[in-house]
């Protein structure tokens, strides 16, 4: 720990985003309050550095929901939907977006203006039902981008084989029939060289993404990738594409290189590194990841900041002197990325245990997300044989708080960190 | 080779034997008909719900499997998944941790959030190639037809590394030809349903139907082709019951005991039950590019469900015109316990029914639910309700 320390860079990321939120959300309730429209997307390819040339306030409604949880009146807007007709069982982000639709678009943190387009991929199967749900409330057009995804584990194919030129030539051809549709919703021109910059920015931000999830490799770890690590995903959704994004990024890696170089951690005492691999418990967000720090547990790494940045965790770099043809490869790359980390991340976990140097997994299934929750149990099995390492496996929810039982995850998770000291002091036997 | 016979149990037997021989089969766990199947010598591709191109898999001489369950408890595979999950997904796999049914290829879709994660959970616990075979779910992109093209002729070249034999074009053509005829006869299953529905009730019909995803379809056209003379010419009574359409049996299958519960007091002339079997409406041309065809006909000549999405489909007009085809009077909306897309697909029926005046009566089922007293009892009152309205 250096005896001063730059107090204008240290904490700056965690400000930052949070002003930048705030100006976005005020950006899209001063749209909503002119009636203005707007493109409605999710995190998984979201289009945002094309969306932003045709000049539409960009709305994510996952952010908006899981907003609404970590406010802690989530359950207000599930109640609300759930009268409406959905079932307990369905996503939480959908009954909750649903309740804000219902609402006249009012969230805690503002208000969102109505949809003129929706544009998603296929990451999540419940992008497309959710979707449709806007198609029949205002009768807009809901385009899918589909974006077919890794068939079988370690089969991913490259540029120049064929099956990956057919699935290229597939997301392309949506790309381009989307323009037209972009153009007469808008009413603004497409123009290629705002897509360039746009795309230019959105390369910074994907190169300076990768540089700060591989800084966490430092020892103490820079960011806690539950905790401030889900501050720099919202602002790697909220600002792709847009000049404050890139620099937002181009600041972090700034100030993570500088914590870095000097030891600064996010605990005094870092005595447990983690890998965290699912969806946060937004109810109880900041005591959830408490209840690790207090026991000297911090989360290095997750498999939620790769998916739920749309994959921008590979650090693509679009070619701007081609700019359509390598958005489409960019965006087949990395939405199949992120569905890579949801459904084959055996190996993914393997190299972030290496490479972050992490003592152990914590599995977090939710009842809300059947996409990355179904296969986990059978995941963390196969992990187990590959690797000897201790894992919880601990399951609640991402918005309902009727599936959070604090006191039972904290019984599980106390263990788990006595199972962690037991083993290190067996460890230390063995070596002294 | 010839392909050996390997559901004779129908064979001789007057049609409520015919009948009586699919439930069994239907309900049997120990599923002989995929073991005869490989002691003879023969592979087996197991393709989870909703829709598979079965006719690449049959040209190479497999068996395709329709994986949609089973009358089993998820012993083994409750320890593989989640809380939160249909039952379906579950009993599948335990069917293969089981050894009851044993595959040489295995392919999910994306179809919903939980089906997606079968390649991998099933991948990591089999050798064979188990993979997700991306069906196009921008069915209105101009591309989307080529691009399945090229997706059917990746399957063919894995078909063809499993079965190590040849996949050409005239043995598509002549697989297309089988499912044809198919399909066809399931046509005219579905018209006897919505013509004389007296003549085979729900459960009857069902069972004639789904024995296909478990035998070659060769056999299953000889059943249908003996059963449906049969059928027309039952002298059953015509009985004052509310015409429904069922609807939410895309994936997860009810039990029959639920649909016969539901035949005592209606008459169910139409379904989406296994509407994979029937999603494509028409005969597949033969001439020309069979891996083309197919895959236009997949995106163009097809049905609907809640898990693919087509703006020129929106699910809640296709089932008002299902109901006004089959001249139905009400629709039993269902939605497996858990399952997503069904669930939320339920909130839009529900509305659009109402709007348009169509009683409808709402319902949650499982696969593997024994008990249809209380649903029995509300849904004749709610025929009650209707006749006597």
């Amino acid at each position: 720990m250096p005896t001063t320390v730059d107090g204008s860079i240290v904490g700056r990321g965690n400000a930052d985003g949070a002003r930048l939120f705030r100006e976005w959300f005020a950006g899209l309730t001063a749209a909503a309050e002119a009636g203005r429209g707007s493109a409605y997307v999710f995190v998984m390819g979201s289009l945002a550095e094309l969306l932003r040339t045709f000049d539409f306030p960009i709305v994510f409604p996952e952010i908006n929901s899981l907003q609404t949880a970590v406010r802690r009146v989530a359950h207000e807007y599930l109640n609300q939907a759930e009268d409406h007709g959905y079932s307990p069982d369905i996503c939480g982000y959908v009954k909750a977006d649903v309740a804000t639709q219902l609402r006249g678009g009012e969230l805690p943190m503002g208000r969102i203006p109505k949809p003129s387009i929706a544009v998603h991929t296929n990451a999540c199967n419940t992008y497309v039902k959710w979707a449709e749900i806007w198609e029949r409330m205002y009768k807009v057009p809901v385009v899918t981008i589909d974006v077919p995804g890794t068939r079988a584990a370690g089969t991913q194919t490259w540029p120049g084989h064929p099956d990956f030129e057919n699935d290229r030539q597939y997301v392309l051809a949506q790309l381009r029939e989307l323009i037209p549709t972009l153009e007469r919703v808008s009413g603004v021109p497409f123009d290629i060289d705002r897509l360039r910059e746009a795309m230019g920015h959105a390369n910074t931000m994907n190169v300076m993404w990768r540089r700060v999830l591989e800084l966490n490799a430092a020892r103490p770890s820079v960011f806690n990738a539950l905790s401030d690590g889900t501050i720099y995903l919202g602002v790697a959704n909220g600002f792709r594409g847009a000049p404050e994004g890139a620099r937002y990024f181009t600041e972090l890696v700034e100030e993570m290189e500088y914590k870095s170089a000097h030891g600064i951690g996010t605990l005094t005492d870092e005595r447990y590194r983690l890998l965290f691999i699912g969806v946060p418990c937004y109810p109880i967000f900041r005591r959830f990841t408490e209840m690790f720090t207090e026991l000297g547990g911090t989360f290095v790494g997750s498999t939620y900041l790769r998916f739920a940045s749309g994959g921008a965790n590979l650090g693509f770099t679009y070619d701007l002197d081609r700019p359509l043809e390598s958005l489409a490869e960019g965006l087949l790359l990395g939405v199949r990325d992120a569905m890579d980390n949801m459904f084959f991340q055996t190996d993914i976990l393997i190299r972030m245990l290496d490479d972050l140097a992490a003592d152990g997994l914590v599995y977090h299934p939710i009842k809300s997300c059947r996409t990355v929750s179904t296969g986990l149990a059978d995941s963390r099995r196969a992990l187990l044989a590959a690797r000897d390492v201790p894992s919880l496996f601990i399951e609640s929810d991402m918005m309902d708080r009727r599936v959070v039982s604090e006191a039972q995850l904290k019984n599980r998770i106390d263990a788990f960190f006595e199972g962690l000291a037991s083993r290190r002091a067996q460890a230390a036997l063995h070596t002294g | 080779m010839t392909a050996p016979q390997i559901f004779p149990d129908w064979h001789g037997q007057p049609l409520d034997g015919v009948i009586a021989a699919c439930r069994q089969l239907l309900e049997d766990d120990t599923y002989p008909t995929v073991r005869r199947w490989r002691e003879a010598g023969g592979t087996v591709a197991g393709h989870f719900q909703v829709y598979f191109p079965e006719e690449i898999a049959h040209a190479a001489g497999m068996l395709p499997f329709k994986v949609r369950g089973g009358p089993v408890d998820p012993t083994q595979a409750d320890s593989r998944f989640g809380s939160y999950l249909c039952s379906i997904v579950k009993t599948s796999l335990e069917l293969v941790l089981s050894r009851r049914i044993e595959l040489e290829l295995f392919v999910t879709h994306p179809i919903c959030d939980a089906a997606r994660n079968l390649a991998a959970v099933w991948g990591r616990n089999f050798p064979y190639p188990c993979q997700i075979l991306y069906l196009p779910q921008n069915a209105n992109s101009a591309h989307a037809a080529a691009y399945l093209r090229g997706e059917y002729d990746r399957l063919r070249r894995t078909v063809e590394d499993v079965s190590g034999r040849r996949v050409t074009d005239d043995a598509l053509r002549a697989s297309l030809t089988v499912f044809n005829a198919n399909r066809s006869l399931l046509r005219e299953l579905y018209a006897l349903k919505r013509e004389t529905p007296w003549l085979a009730a729900a459960d009857e019909t069902y069972a004639l139907m789904a024995v296909g995803g478990l035998i070659p379809r060769e056999e299953h056209n000889a059943l249908l082709a003996a059963a449906l003379p049969q059928l027309r010419a039952r002298t059953t009574r015509r009985h004052d019951r509310v015409r429904v359409v069922f609807e939410g049996g895309f994936c997860e299958q009810p039990p029959l005991d639920l649909l016969r519960a539901i035949a005592r007091s209606c008459y169910v002339v139409d379904d989406d039950l296994l509407i994979g079997l029937r999603w494509i409406l028409e005969d597949v041309p033969t001439d020309g590019d069979p891996l083309g065809n197919l895959a236009e006909a997949y995106l163009e000549r097809s049905s609907y469900s809640p898990v693919q999405h087509d703006l020129r489909k929106p699910k809640e007009d296709m089932l008002l015109a299902r109901i006004r085809g089959a001249d139905a009077q009400a629709a039993i909306v269902t939605a497996a316990k858990m399952c997503e897309p069904g669930l939320e697909e339920q909130v839009t029926y529900t509305h659009a029914l109402e709007e348009h005046g169509v009683p409808f009566f709402v319902s949650e089922f499982e696969e593997n639910m024994t008990s249809f007293e209380t649903l029995e009892i509300q849904l004749e009152t709610f025929v009650e309700n209707l006749l006597f309205d």
